[in-house]
């Protein structure tokens, strides 16, 4: 019975989370002496999978499935984990993963485990850690049914390379007629978005208003990084909705998080816990966020991040 | 318009997490519970249907007595029923089921969860009620119209947002969009007052079991002192973060 993942795209191409997800299920498969098979549905070049130890890819293409839809894609996926006969499956924790998994679940009547950030700690009962309260603590859950779709937190695996010959099978599934329609869509472009970052730029209060976010953006584009805000800067419409991270906002699980004239309310920093290395600049040597810190630097943003930025180009141009 | 909102009864958010019963029970002791945030957007939500176009609301929650006050706050704020089934909400799938269940004998043109709660983050519970009723679902909605039985609501995804369309009955989980944080309903003393004659009916929970066991919690582990670098020296930050924290 192998272990199922499903592999999500953008465009053609596979998602960044998905190397994560195959190594992930990789290992897994290991530990439940099985393999693993990906699916990918409209992907044309799929060959990369195989760098990260899949070694069977099951590709379902269809032009209806161009624009994503939480119910033909769950109805896909339950299809194809009857075909294969998987008992385990494993999505990622993108919005469109978290949106479609209930469904897959209530269809095939599996357990849905999501913010699960490692590998099993025990197979009897299938037992795995996950971050709870909005990583203000973990959890080990214990889950007792057969089937199991287990949601991997971004960014708390890794990559595990292991170059592996893959066998790729195409399926033609019948889609599902939904009078659920999707009439538009728009992404912000040439920005990075806060879930497929590295780094994360995010700044709060302390910047005094609007207008001075271009400090904010020219960082975030020396970094490559996506840029983000606290709560009451959301709140008084400085920056949209989508930025603002913490607990009713986006949770943030990046490499490096740094935040600039950001307090550290509580909330906010249940938001970007899972993040790798966080970076807090500010002027008030008593913010909580220096508690919350790995790295900081107690100055005027107005006068540190323009100098930073001009550091990290340099730095960035001695070692492209 | 018969609507549906699911209220969990959740930590504050500046609550302190802690355990007790070595380690797998929530500390409630000088907790102060409140409408799980992403549900209150969407109570709101609700209310503004009744006072323009006109509705029934009934809030649910699956929990034992102590969510009664959270229940009461909703009603306070204009829902005109509650429904408590009694029972430890023992997860996310166990709470779909009873939903699920109640919905199947009282039927709703609209039902509206939050996205997920904040305290155990499951994301669950209103895509698999909809998976269990094959229901119109829609998730991360930051805006939702109803007009002449046809919904149109905007949907978060990652670095954008789109718009669907589909008809009733339908369930969302709902978000910040929904209404702003500035439009959410202070029960005022009028509400209480009225909330105190307004049905609050308990039914005994449906037979059904659990999919999932929290075996333990644990807290994060503490964290190391931060190293502070010197606003002068910002060679040194670039220095860690390329060389000791390899970030860079």
């Amino acid at each position: 019975m192998p272990v199922l993942t499903y592999i999500e795209s953008s465009n053609g191409k596979i998602k960044k989370n998905g190397f994560e997800l195959a190594s992930y299920s990789c290992e897994l498969a290991k530990l439940l002496n099985t393999d693993v098979i990906a699916l990918a549905i409209n992907v044309e070049d799929v060959n990369e999978l195989s760098n990260y130890g899949v070694k069977k890819i099951i590709k379902v293409n269809n032009e209806s499935l161009n624009k994503f839809s939480a119910s033909s894609f769950a109805d896909i996926i339950s299809k194809v984990a009857n075909h294969t006969n998987s008992n385990h499956l494993v999505l990622s924790s993108s919005l469109d993963s978290k949106y479609l998994a209930p469904l897959l679940a209530a269809e095939i009547n599996a357990a849905y485990v999501n913010n699960v950030i490692g590998l099993p700690t025990n197979l009897e009962p299938f037992t795995v850690k996950r971050t709870a309260f909005t990583n203000k603590a973990f959890s080990d859950s214990s889950v007792s049914s057969e089937k199991i779709i287990i949601g991997l937190s971004n960014n708390s695996f890794g990559l595990v390379e292991n170059s592996v010959d893959s066998e790729i099978e195409e399926l033609s599934i019948d889609i599902k007629n939904s009078d659920l329609t999707v009439d538009s869509s728009e992404k912000v472009s040439g920005q990075i978005s806060i879930a497929d970052a590295d780094i994360v730029v995010s700044a709060g209060r302390g910047m005094k208003g609007p207008e001075n976010w271009n400090l904010i953006e020219d960082l975030a584009n020396t970094l490559g990084a996506a840029t983000a805000c606290s709560k009451p800067v959301s709140d008084m419409g400085w920056r949209p909705h989508s930025e603002h991270v913490g607990q009713t906002g986006k949770p943030v699980a990046t490499n490096l998080y740094i935040a600039i004239g950001i307090s550290g309310a509580i909330q906010h920093l249940a938001g970007i816990n899972s993040s790798k290395i966080k970076v807090v600049i500010n002027n008030d040597p008593e913010a909580p966020f220096f508690k919350a810190a790995d790295y900081g630097v107690v100055g005027d943003a107005f006068d540190v991040v323009p100098r930073l930025n001009e550091k990290l180009k340099e730095f960035k141009a001695q070692n492209s | 318009m018969k609507i549906l909102v699911c209220i969990s009864h959740v930590p504050d958010t500046t609550s302190k997490i802690n355990f007790t019963d070595g380690d797998t029970k929530f500390d409630t002791q000088g907790v102060q519970f409140v409408i799980n945030p992403n549900d209150e957007f969407g109570l709101t939500r609700a209310m503004w249907l009744k006072e323009k176009q006109g509705a029934s609301i009934d809030v649910i929650n699956v929990g034992n007595s102590s969510s009664e006050s959270t229940l009461r706050k909703a009603l306070a704020i204009g829902a005109d029923k509650a429904i408590r089934i009694n029972s430890e909400p023992l997860d996310g799938f166990f709470v779909a089921k009873q939903i699920a269940e109640y919905v199947k004998s009282n039927s709703y043109d609209l039902i509206i969860a939050g996205r997920e709660s904040i305290d155990y983050n499951g994301a669950m519970v209103p895509g698999l009620v909809a998976g269990l009723l094959k229901m119109n679902y829609v998730t991360n909605c930051t805006k939702l119209e109803i007009d002449n039985g046809k919904a149109q609501i905007d949907r978060e995804i990652d670095g954008g947002k789109e718009t669907l369309s589909c008809s009733l009955p339908l369930i969302i989980g709902g978000q910040k969009g929904l209404v702003e944080e500035s439009d959410l309903r202070i029960p005022n003393m009028r509400g209480i007052m009225q909330a105190r004659q307004k049905p609050l009916e308990v039914i005994e929970a449906f037979d059904f079991s659990s999919n999932t066991n929290t075996i333990k919690f644990y807290k994060p582990e503490p964290k190391q002192a931060v190293k502070l670098v010197a606003s002068d020296n910002l060679d040194e930050l670039i220095n860690l973060l390329h060389n000791e924290a390899k970030v860079l």
